[in-house]
């Protein structure tokens, strides 16, 4: 079959023998094993047991939060212990919501069955299935299966490619997953399959190197319809994009789907899983994982169960501590260094990788860039990553962004290659993140300045709303004096004339209310007596205190309590003074009053 | 158990920086040797005067800046210049030029701008151009090949040069003359045929001219080494060397007393071979992608030959090269390549310009 060649890329050293000496092998259930809550892109799941319960292997601990999320399961029976925040597989080495599980030896599975007729069940409900067993990508993203397997009907699927590729080098859980278990992986592929209508083209894409995989897929694949394509051994060809154009020739548009054109890429451990989940009624509770590197005795796959401490799988494959020069979760090439190894194993943990000193040795100190483009030679994605670096340093956002530093793939083949040992793919998750902040800092201070604008035209409105309404009383006022003037003069005429008052009476009634509105004199005058009442209880304290400051406290305090003394005086003197005033401003108005 | 914290990818290539430039010195040596065998122990004096000269300075300055200077001087960056200059000069040059030249390279051009990786222009040919401006007697002053030696007359030794240059001895007649390019440019009404029959640098050489068809056999040996060893890609010297030779092939006139020389001669002699493989390809000072330095080895060979067929100087790669460095950040910011998923290239100043 027809394959396409990406540009770029590299080929360091596979060492994946070492790993494949031994079939897969498993590891002694761990005392306790600690399942994060979140493990998959998407909204973390939520606990739906207590600390203290029994929990049955396969039985639920967690429920999805939403659609675009998984729950999790018990790995194995026993107890609960804990619910809290603990140190999880993240290159920061931060802490996450986990549960912990002390298992209770037994192994006991919670009582489970598969679909009972699997051709007539329809694809919503296989997809339910799907997320109910917790099955989120296994290649290293961890995107919700079910969510990927469901791209509704404006996206018909044409292509469904299965990555079986595995082109990091070291990590070989895949291609022994594919000899031992070639006949299950084709089993899930055909339920997927029928999940997506039967798409016309079905690839398994694996690179040459894994003749012994290629050979197990064999016998299974015949009149399936699923075609096995190999093609040349090259870093990153296992790459999602990567692997749809070495397979289809076809590119996914810069910042879509592959479903946009049609394709659905599923990892294969994926497709085992998923055969467990509807066929057998098992959800994800293991894993194969790679244990390699010279650090190891034991080099192999392990049917890990998922929460599994890396701490536990070392201590179960001669890990010698001091040989060890880093400890990486993934392959050499994107997995990310672990600074403890008491973290659990995860759904998308398919390496863990304890090199010793001669296989990768720290670091030598970084070279100046002199820019001799064997990076560019090497991306596989056609960047130009010496000028990224040149701008990611410079901090040139708009630079970094027209030369595409967001479809940088961060595989990490510049890095490699670069003769100045630059970490150059540090450089740029690190502007991705500025660039990412500065953006969302943008749409911040849009919505601020938005919200000031606005605010700015209310009250400008309001303000003149009330100028309005102002000017239309004004006129009213004096409209209404004229017409009251008018009419006592009518009056004295015709005095009977119902119609003349109008205006008059419309003026007394709006003086009535407004008289209403008004506090009574009497009861401003109550108001003001008891803030003198409040003011002389508060200056009778203050002289108290005064009067109590014995010989121990220094002249300062004694200071700040005769201040408070005649601050308390002052104040009642100004109630007093506002009582007199409202008094005789009252005498007057109503003499005023009697005048008139 | 706590682990150390290190960033991906892990795994490194074997290369380094330092092999690379090693590489390149090793490259140089076909051409050195073609050098010394057709116009004696000149160069040789040359390249290890300029390495001293710049390897001093250059450990001067680093120390200077307040860096490490181990670190600096392991990277070979300024052996490099200081060989490709010493190289580039007229054998049996006297001490001071080299080591102005070498001076200015390492110091002005290359360090004052940051050091390595930090310099616009090629360091190697920033102190060529001042030498060749400053003093141009003896820049252009070259040793007559081995081939067409007077009777009796031959290469001094190896004493005798090191006389010549350290003291102001002077060779003896015949041992200097004219270059090929020379040649054609002071020929003025001459057929190139008349030309070739008069003038034993080409009547009696093989193919271009005596001695330095053999000298450019040498640094297109180095150079093919290297694309080999992919410390280059074929495009920049590709396109320079095409470039010389269509604009050679197009202004032959038949060979007519204006036609300033045929396509071979053009490509083998001067500084054509040493300028595709080991002047212009330095990558810290040219365009950066490959489309840029397709159009970035053009735009140095169209220059060669505009310079060398009517400009003043006989031989113009030191000034193609410089002219051509100005014009890189230009260039790069057009041929961007295509990125996966993008139906275009994009323009590196698009942002800029919204």
């Amino acid at each position: 079959m027809k394959t396409w060649v990406t540009p770029g890329g590299v080929h360091p050293p596979e060492n994946k023998h070492q790993s494949l000496t031994l079939p897969i092998g498993t590891l002694p259930i761990p005392e306790t094993l600690v399942i994060p809550l979140s493990q998959h892109i998407g909204a973390g799941a939520t606990p739906c047991v207590e600390v203290g319960a029994k929990v049955l292997k396969g039985q639920k601990i967690a429920d999805a939060a939403g659609m675009f999320s998984v729950p999790m399961h018990a790995p194995t029976s026993g107890t609960i212990s804990a619910i809290e925040h603990r140190p999880v597989a993240h290159s920061s080495g931060m802490l996450a919501p986990c549960i912990e599980i002390t298992s209770d030896g037994r192994d006991e599975w919670i009582k489970h069955q598969g679909f009972a007729d699997i051709e007539n069940a329809t694809a919503k409900a296989l997809l339910q299935a799907i997320s109910d067993a917790g099955i989120a990508g296994m290649g290293g993203a961890g995107f919700p299966t079910a969510v990927k397997l469901n791209p509704g009907y404006r996206r018909p699927i044409n292509s469904l490619i299965v990555n079986a590729t595995e082109c990091e080098p070291y990590i070989t859980a895949d291609d022994s997953a594919i000899r031992e278990r070639a006949a299950e992986i084709v089993e899930g592929i055909g339920i997927l399959s029928q999940i997506l209508g039967h798409p016309s083209n079905i690839m398994i894409g694996i690179e040459a190197n894994k003749p012994e995989a290629i050979a197990a897929l064999a016998p299974h694949v015949v009149d399936s319809g699923i075609s096995v394509v190999s093609f040349p051994t090259k870093y990153p060809s296992g790459g999602e994009k990567q692997l749809i154009y070495i397979l289809t020739g076809q590119e996914i548009p810069s910042g879509e789907l592959p479903a946009d054109i049609g394709v659905v890429c599923v990892n294969i451990g994926t497709t085992y899983a998923i055969k467990r989940a509807i066929v057998d009624g098992e959800p994800l509770i293991s894993r194969v994982t790679t244990m390699t590197g010279d650090a190891c005795g034991i080099n192999r796959n392990y049917d890990t169960l998922i929460g599994t401490p890396v701490s536990h799988m070392l201590a179960n494959s001669e890990f010698q501590e001091e040989a060890c020069s880093r400890l990486v979760m993934g392959g050499p090439m994107m997995g990310f260094s672990l600074t403890s190894a008491d973290v659990p194993i995860v759904k998308t943990t398919n390496c863990i990788l304890a090199p010793s000193y001669e296989e990768i040795p720290d670091d030598e100190p970084a070279q100046p860039c002199i820019r001799c483009g064997m990076c560019a030679e090497a991306c596989p994605v056609s960047l130009l990553p010496q000028q990224l670096f040149w701008y990611s340093q410079a901090q040139d956002h708009e630079r970094l962004e027209a030369h595409n530093l967001f479809d940088c793939i961060e595989c990490g083949a510049c890095s490699y290659v670069c003769p100045s040992n630059i970490p150059l793919v540090q450089h740029y998750r690190h502007s991705k993140g500025e660039i990412q902040k500065a953006r969302a800092d943008k749409v911040k201070s849009d919505h601020a300045r938005e919200r000031f604008e606005f605010h700015q035209q209310r009250i400008e409105q309001a303000e003149k709303d009330k100028e309005a309404k102002r000017a239309a009383r004004r006129e009213a006022a004096e409209s209404a004096k004229a017409k009251a003037a008018d009419a006592s003069n009518k009056a004295a005429g015709d005095a009977d004339k119902p119609a003349a008052n109008s205006a008059a009476d419309i003026i007394a009634a709006a003086q009535a209310r407004a008289a209403a509105k008004k506090v009574s004199p009497e009861q401003q005058q109550a108001k003001f007596e008891r803030s003198i009442a409040g003011a002389e209880m508060r200056l009778q304290m203050a002289k108290e205190k005064l009067a109590d400051a014995d010989a121990s406290q220094t002249e300062e305090q004694k200071n700040i309590l005769s201040a408070a003394v005649e601050g308390a005086r002052q104040k009642l003197e100004q109630a007093q003074l506002r009582l007199q005033e409202h008094i005789n401003a009252h005498s007057q108005t109503k003499n005023g009053e009697q005048v008139d | 158990m706590a682990f150390k914290q290190i960033t991906s990818p892990h795994a490194h290539a074997s290369q380094n920086t330092s092999k690379v430039m090693q590489l390149v010195l090793w490259a140089t040596i076909p051409g050195l040797i073609a050098l010394t065998i057709h116009f004696g122990w000149g160069s040789l004096i040359n390249v290890v005067l300029a390495t001293a000269t710049a390897v001093i300075a250059e450990a001067l300055i680093v120390q200077m800046r307040g860096r490490p200077v181990g670190f600096y001087l392991k990277d070979y960056s300024a052996v490099v210049t200081a060989v490709l200059l010493g190289l580039a000069l007229p054998p049996l040059a006297a001490w001071w030029v080299v080591v102005v030249g070498s001076l200015f390279s390492i110091v002005i051009a290359k360090q004052l701008y940051g050091g390595l990786g930090y310099n616009p222009f090629n360091p190697a040919m920033v102190g060529y151009v001042v030498l060749l401006i400053s003093f141009p007697i003896q820049m252009t002053t070259w040793v007559t090949p081995l081939a067409l030696l007077p009777e009796g007359v031959s290469h001094p030794g190896i004493l005798e040069s090191l006389q010549i240059v350290f003291t102001s001895l002077t060779p003896m007649d015949g041992v200097t003359g004219a270059t090929p390019l020379d040649s054609f440019k002071y020929a003025d009404g001459l057929l190139v045929d008349q030309i070739y029959a008069q003038n034993p640098l080409f009547s009696e050489a093989g193919f271009a001219a005596v001695g330095w068809e053999w000298v450019n056999i040498g640094f297109l040996i180095g150079g093919l080494v290297l694309l080999g060893s992919r410390i280059f890609t074929w495009h920049g010297p590709i396109a320079m060397l095409a470039a010389i030779a269509i604009m050679s092939a197009i202004f032959w006139d038949g060979g007519s007393s204006d036609s300033p020389g045929s396509p071979l001669m053009h490509l083998f002699s001067g500084a054509s071979m040493m300028g595709a493989f080991f002047i212009m390809t330095d990558p810290v000072s040219s365009a950066v992608s490959n489309r840029g330095r397709l159009i970035y080895g053009a735009l140095i060979g169209v220059l060669v030959y505009i310079i060398r067929a009517w400009g003043t100087y006989p031989d113009a790669v030191a000034f193609a090269v410089l002219l051509a460095n100005f014009a890189a950040p230009f260039i790069d910011n057009y041929t961007l390549p295509r990125t996966y998923g993008h139906t275009d290239r994009r323009r590196a100043t698009e942002k800029e310009e919204d």
